[in-house]
């Protein structure tokens, strides 16, 4: 008899379970070997606390339990922890370093690399502020790469305070920007050439969120952002260095991210491996202000990531 | 040979022409293309071809690392994660909101089947677009979803009203329709995968570049009814 699963849900069998076991299995030894403890979190959480992150993604799936309280399922690993380090580490001593493999669920339309209940792997680094604890995340984060055993990677690096920054610059009004943010994060270059033409606003603000390439892309632009860059560059080990691709107009979906963002981008996979990126205010939300920067990594699409590199080289 | 820097999804049908043209003035040999309609790929040019509505599927997946398809298909498939790099203004088109013509004095029909019934039906291949519209506007629509001749739809009585696109209005006319509202207007777009975007980025703004020199501004739409 066949028995329906919901949409966006699926098994995994024995054969494609060894494979990410290994996955899983390389990268446990990197974040454990840096120091980066492995923790579990309830699977459904209180409502209001996971919106107390204010990510912008809502969660997918709720449930009501016996006093009627609203529990969803949570759509991240990084609001839990922080809510972790607020209630359980509220005294320590920072830096805090945490690890989780754990299953997140998000009301998207499902593909393959991306259903609705889907694995992550991931650290958080609390309490380590800029660019010193960007460099580290992003030290881990190649080796847990590289011990996946991936081989054609680049991280896409930029500022979530880049476009803002810029927008203040040449003082562009509030609900304008509102307008060009929403441009730039639908990927619509036509709208957002349009609207800045449209309104005789000043074309850097095209131009630079197209900046792609090399540390000499940061020779285009001035202010604090830029040389925020440059300082996490500048002190990259150069195997974590020749990874990364300056990306000034990367914009991701959530919306904590305070400072430096990064996309995990492989040649043999149409879409990003994962990121992630410095939320500096999230902390506070939960009443323990620390500065904080983590990475999360769907283990399915390293999967998918590796097929496809070994089918380019056989 | 040398593999081509980038694998471009080009529309058959109304766009493919003006593309291939395109593709040859920015230095991209299209000869081949031109010889042999049947075939779909062309892995010495990098060129696949496809119906313009399966060119985001082809490039969100990375299958392609650009393509060109037109406004009208992106804004139904706008959930599609691509970045849209360039209006290449080729391919005017507009989607319209259309009924049939009605004597002088009559009601239009799908006014008076909202007015009586409370809901009017819509036939249309941009399910999206309809009914986000409706919704936006404020009126009840049930969209009725067909693959080929929507103007068939409000002369059999299948609904009252279209939305389609037009770029004459000609076929519109022959079948006795009006355009009553202008929904959006559509041209031509080159759009990239997001991660081809990053990571072969200097062949996509190269060729960006060169499409943009090439940017011939069409002949302004003709008006519909």
């Amino acid at each position: 008899m066949i028995h329906p699963i919901p949409n966006g849900t699926r098994d995994v069998l024995p054969d494609e379970m060894r494979e990410l076991r290994a996955i899983t299995e390389a990268m446990r030894g990197v974040f454990e070997r840096r120091g980066y403890g492995e923790v579990w979190t309830p699977t459904f959480e209180f409502e209001d606390v996971l919106r107390r992150g204010e990510t912008g993604v809502d969660p997918a799936y709720r449930v009501l339990d016996d006093h009627g309280h609203v529990m969803a399922l949570r759509p991240d690993m990084t609001v839990p922890i922080a809510r972790v380090v607020a209630t359980r580490y509220a005294t320590a001593e920072p830096p805090l370093r945490f690890s989780y493999f754990a299953h997140a669920y998000r009301g998207v339309r499902p593909h393959r690399g991306q259903m609705r209940e889907f694995l992550q792997a991931g650290i958080e680094l609390v309490g380590a502020p800029g660019p010193g604890g960007t460099v580290e995340a992003l030290t881990v984060l190649c080796e847990a790469l590289d011990a996946v055993g991936l081989r054609g990677y680049r991280i896409a690096l930029g500022s979530a305070a880049l476009y803002p920054a810029l927008l203040a610059t040449f003082g562009v009004a509030p609900e304008v920007g509102e307008i060009l943010l929403g441009a730039l994060a639908a990927r619509d270059l036509v709208r957002l050439e349009r609207e800045v033409e449209g309104r005789g606003l000043d074309g850097a603000l095209v131009r630079v969120p197209q900046l792609r390439g090399g540390p000499e892309v940061l020779d285009e632009i001035t202010g604090g952002e830029a040389d925020g860059l440059r300082a996490i560059v500048e002190d990259l080990p150069a195997h974590v260095a020749e990874r990364i691709v300056l990306d000034l107009g990367l914009a991701r979906g959530l919306g904590y991210y305070t400072g430096s963002v990064f996309d995990v981008l492989d040649p043999a996979l149409g879409e990003p491996l994962g990121g992630g990126g410095r939320y500096d205010d999230l902390l506070g939300r939960f009443g323990r202000p620390l500065p904080a920067v983590g990475f999360a990594l769907h283990v399915d699409r390293l999967h998918l990531a590796l097929a496809g590199e070994e089918a380019v080289a056989s | 040979m040398t593999r081509p820097a980038l694998t471009i999804a080009v529309p058959r049908g109304a766009l493919m022409r003006e593309t291939l043209d395109l593709l040859d003035a920015v230095g991209v040999d299209t000869a081949e293309v031109r010889d042999n309609d049947r075939k779909l790929l062309f892995g010495d040019v990098g060129i696949v071809t496809m119906r313009p509505s399966d060119v985001p599927t082809y490039v969100e997946a990375g299958a392609a690392d650009v393509g060109i398809t037109g406004k009208d298909v992106l804004t139904e498939q706008d959930e599609r994660e691509v970045v849209e790099l360039l209006d290449l203004g080729f391919g005017p088109c507009r989607m319209i909101f259309a009924t049939v013509a009605v004597p002088e004095g009559e009601p239009d029909p799908a006014a008076e089947a909202l007015r009586r019934l409370g809901v009017m039906r819509v036939a249309t291949k941009y399910y999206r677009i309809a009914a986000r519209y409706f919704e936006e506007t404020g009126r009840a629509a049930e969209i009725v979803e067909v693959k080929g001749s929507v103007e068939l739809a409000p002369l059999t009585g299948l609904a009252e009203a279209i939305v389609d696109v037009t770029a004459t209005g000609a076929t519109l006319r022959e079948n006795g329709l009006v355009i009553r509202e202008e929904i959006l207007t559509s041209t031509a777009r080159l759009i990239a995968n997001p991660v081809a975007h990053k990571l072969k980025s200097a062949a996509i703004d190269e060729l960006a570049r060169r499409m943009r020199a090439a940017y011939k501004p069409s002949a302004p739409i003709a008006g519909g009814a």
